[in-house]
């Protein structure tokens, strides 16, 4: 690290400490894309574990920041609604989208029933040498010793390519489910050309209208493999409106693409700053599944945090919440919790108990492709090992504005074979 | 103490004295038998202590709670018996219980 960024990280990490606690707004996306989150975390999780914060932008939200405390409410869904947004902010009504993982029971596990066979064990079973093939093509045909973007060659394009598996979706046109997951999660502070609720809709109608045509392709003749077509004929989903359509399209293209894209980008730049765990991995490569993996996923936490909204009134650690409050559990910080996680703030690649991490969250709303994220990482570092001896960075990686998706937007490296 | 005995989906073996009170999954960890995960750590939140009682047993250990059901739906082949060892608490009556673990638990 430079003289000048070590200096920056030390005066990040003072701000963090000497700030008044009321003045801390963990919301703030800057404090994601410059990475110095992490120290206001470790001031809130010491000084002020249930932390409420009053925001121009989101209003008031209580942070709950310790590991112990987030599994309580992610556990509590009687208390803790997911309902009506599972992100800090609330969407003015003509721009909310329905989708289960903003439904409580009985809705929610009625619909994420209609999708989930799509990710059981016997299905990724069938999936898994599809997924190595291109994994191989898409390795293969990288630049050896010439600079390129980690996140569009490879995460985004076998992420991209996935997700077009699972809808049956035309793989020419896959960019697009890319460029609709982009414009979903998009920050509209971001400075990008979407910055309007008005802008974002628009876009994400053509994403309706594209949908809306594969489901009357598909749901007239007889069911097929592919989520659209489950859905299409599942009790619990085939009389969506239009609106709750999108909303479900969208959980599944982000939660489908985004996260995983993030993981993959994620494990090029943990190998690089921790180098000697690659080689314990080089060494015993059964470490990939067993430990690295799930490792990769709780170092990059690729979604930042979950919101609650209290339904009744109710206490978190002994902090008392009242009925309407927004609670935001950071699953950022849990996963950097001491008190829960040996040297949480590591990437150690033959970590014990390695999957006792917050990434997929706990409770009803835990990811429903956690195996598919986890295959899709094993496959893909199962065939970087015997292609590369290295991956290095080449500069600086670039983080995502957000305070949601936690995840890269450039990662320039060469690889060596 | 009652005997409880966990056999591995490769048909392995293993026998522990477990304490009245204690949960299976607990006593699974606390004497290292593998295809137990217990990511959540006991919490009834992830599905992954999954095991299959076997039904000569099925009346010492209850029947599921609702929390339970929701979360079995997140587990891979799901029985009549499957339970989340979680959720089954060791009494008396379970000298000589005997679960099977599935597959795998991711």
């Amino acid at each position: 690290m430079s003289a000048v960024l070590e200096q920056q990280t030390a005066d990040a990490r003072e701000e963090a400490w000497s700030i008044p606690l009321e003045q801390i707004d963990v919301s703030d996306p800057r404090l994601h894309q410059d990475d110095t989150i992490g120290y206001y975390f470790d001031r809130l999780r010491k000084d002020c574990p249930v932390h409420l914060a009053s925001t121009e932008r989101f209003g008031e939200f209580w942070s709950v920041t310790r590991y112990k405390d987030i599994m309580a409410v992610d556990t509590n869904h009687q208390v803790f609604s997911s309902e009506p947004s599972i992100t800090i902010r609330d969407l003015p009504e003509e721009y909310r989208r329905p989708m289960f993982i903003t439904m409580d029971p009985p809705k929610h596990d009625e619909q994420r029933k209609a999708v989930s066979p799509i990710v059981a064990p016997a299905n990724l079973a069938k999936m898994e040498a599809t997924i190595r093939e291109r994994t191989c093509r898409v390795l293969d045909g990288l630049p050896v010793n010439e600079e390129f973007d980690w996140v569009s060659d490879v995460s985004v394009e076998l992420t991209t390519l996935m997700l077009a598996t699972l809808f049956d979706f035309p793989i020419e046109d896959r960019r697009l489910l890319t460029w609709w997951s982009d414009v979903a999660t998009v920050d509209l502070t971001s400075g990008g050309p979407i910055d309007t609720d008005e802008k974002r809709m628009a876009e994400l109608m053509k994403c309706l209208e594209y949908f809306t045509r594969l489901w009357n392709e598909r749901v007239n003749v007889e069911p097929q493999p592919d989520l659209i077509s489950m859905m299409a004929h599942a009790p619990a989903t085939r009389n969506m409106d239009p609106h709750e359509y999108l909303g479900n399209l969208i959980l599944l293209i982000v939660g489908g693409n985004d996260t995983t894209r993030n993981s993959m980008s994620g494990s090029v730049v943990a190998t690089n700053l921790f180098p000697d765990e690659l080689t314990k991995v080089r060494a015993d490569p059964a470490l990939i599944a067993k430990s690295f993996v799930p490792e990769v996923v709780r170092w990059q936490t690729p979604l930042s945090h979950m919101r609650r909204t209290a339904k009744e009134d109710g206490e978190i650690a002994g902090q008392p919440i009242k009925a309407g409050e927004k609670v935001v559990m950071w699953y950022l910080s849990g996963n950097r919790d001491e008190t829960a996680i040996e040297n949480p703030n590591a990437f150690i690649a033959d970590r014990a108990r390695p999957r006792q991490h917050m990434s997929f969250g706990f409770g009803i709303h835990r990811c429903v492709g956690n195996r598919l994220a986890e295959l899709q990482l094993k496959i893909l570092w199962e065939e970087i090992l015997p292609r590369f001896k290295s991956i290095e960075l080449t500069g600086e990686p670039k983080r995502t504005f957000s305070n949601f998706v936690h995840g890269w937007t450039e990662v320039p490296v060469r690889v060596r074979a | 103490m009652p005997s409880i005995t966990y056999i591995e989906y490769d048909g392995t073996e293993h026998v522990v004295d477990a304490p009245v009170g204690m949960s299976l999954m607990q006593a699974a960890l606390n004497n290292n038998i593998p295809g137990i995960d217990a990511d959540c750590g006991g919490q009834c939140a992830c599905a992954t202590c999954h095991v299959f009682v076997e039904p000569d047993w099925l009346e010492q250990t209850g029947a599921r709670n609702d929390m339970e059901d929701s979360m079995l739906d997140f587990a891979a082949e799901v029985r009549d018996n499957s339970r989340l060892a979680c959720q089954v608490e060791v009494s008396e009556s379970m000298d000589g219980l005997t679960v099977r673990m599935p597959e795998s638990q991711h």
